[in-house]
């Protein structure tokens, strides 16, 4: 009986009806987010596969992970053999950000989404589907979110494939121009949130600064990559969180 | 570089992606209070891709001077708001060009 009352509950919230036409609104606002990272996930493909991981591996990691800073810092990482706990910590940190995102998510889907609903529409949260999702001007449902992430999660499992597969085949002008495809799109998610707030902008700059310090002032460039990352990442957050705290209704 | 090594590295990258991803949309059904936390979240994005982005950059593409005019095309088309995909593409061709020309 109970579970009879649960499941029309769980019937009505989704309104079969509605589902449909919600993943169709959904899937047609991440069509832009998955021509978007087709460059991008190309890159990654190409990196992977020319630092020795083999292909279905690259392939691999697109479809189980679906992040970009994350893959290249650990896929830069396992090349060049480093212990497993620093690729996990440094994933880790760079995925942080997601905590935020999944939060400010929590309070805009529909409040009775059940959990297993939660969980699966998770694995889809990046920067970008969260900036799209987070713009919608009303509750956010699961058949929307499955449709905003199914382009871009397609779009980054082909660009990856392609992108491993043609890696041989590419003239070298081609390959290494592909090297700047991630960073561009980095450039091109927080320009203008720097654009619109000092506070981001001045914690850029400090990200920048310890960066740029650990890898170019002798002594201190012996500390590895995802360690700078961990470092500049901490300091910079915890100077923007001390200068520039946020009050609650902005976030 | 063994085939194990890499699938237990990708697999933990997995699960440290995933995680973050879940726990506060599964658990927390309220808001965070603490604004210290709450403002630290906040910057983190920006601050990891401000760190990896430079000086990373500049090492990019086998070329420093090409990845300098790649870097300013990216900024700039980022400054005035193209997408995702126009900003990627327009400083991959650029650096591309560069490669060609000279």
């Amino acid at each position: 009986m109970k579970e009879n009352i649960r499941l029309s509950e769980r019937n009505h919230y989704i309104g079969q009806e509605n589902l449909i036409r919600d993943f169709k609104q959904g899937f047609k606002k991440g069509l832009p987010i998955a021509f978007g990272y087709v460059p991008v996930s190309f890159a990654f493909g190409l990196l992977a596969v020319k630092g020795g991981i083999p292909v279905w591996i690259a392939i691999l990691i697109s479809m189980t992970n679906l992040t970009s800073a994350g893959q290249f810092a650990g896929v830069g990482l396992i090349m060049a053999q480093a212990t497993l706990f620093e690729i996990t910590l440094t994933t880790f940190v760079i995925n942080i950000r997601y905590m935020l995102m999944s939060l400010a998510l929590a309070q805009k889907i529909v409040e009775k989404m059940p959990t297993i609903h939660r969980s699966i529409m998770a694995f889809g949260i990046t920067d970008e589907t969260f900036a799209v999702a987070s713009l919608e001007d009303k509750e956010i449902t699961f058949p929307f979110m499955m449709g905003l992430i199914t382009g871009p999660y397609f779009g980054w499992a082909l660009g990856t494939a392609l992108g491993a597969i043609l890696t041989t085949f590419l003239p070298t002008a081609v390959q290494n121009s592909m090297g700047i495809a991630l960073y561009a799109m980095f450039i091109a998610l927080i320009i203008p949130a720097a654009k619109k707030s000092k506070a981001v902008l001045i914690v850029i700059i400090v990200a920048i600064a310890i960066s740029s310090a650990f890898r170019w002032i002798p002594f201190l460039n012996q500390l590895s990559q995802g360690w700078v990352i961990i470092l500049a990442t901490i300091v910079a957050s915890a100077v923007g969180a001390i200068f520039f705290p946020r009050s609650e209704e902005r976030v | 570089m063994s085939l194990f090594y890499i699938l237990l590295a990708v697999t933990l990258m997995a699960v440290v992606t995933y995680i973050p991803r879940a726990l506060p949309i599964v658990l927390f059904r309220r808001k965070i209070k603490s604004q210290r936390i709450t403002s630290f979240l906040y910057y983190t994005p920006y601050a990891v891709l401000g760190a990896m982005t430079f000086p990373s950059i500049i090492y990019s593409t086998g070329n420093l001077n090409y990845s300098i005019v790649g870097t300013l095309m990216a900024l700039a088309l980022a400054y005035f708001e193209q997408g995702l995909m126009k900003v990627a593409l327009g400083a991959v061709l650029v650096v591309y060009l560069c490669h060609v020309c000279f």
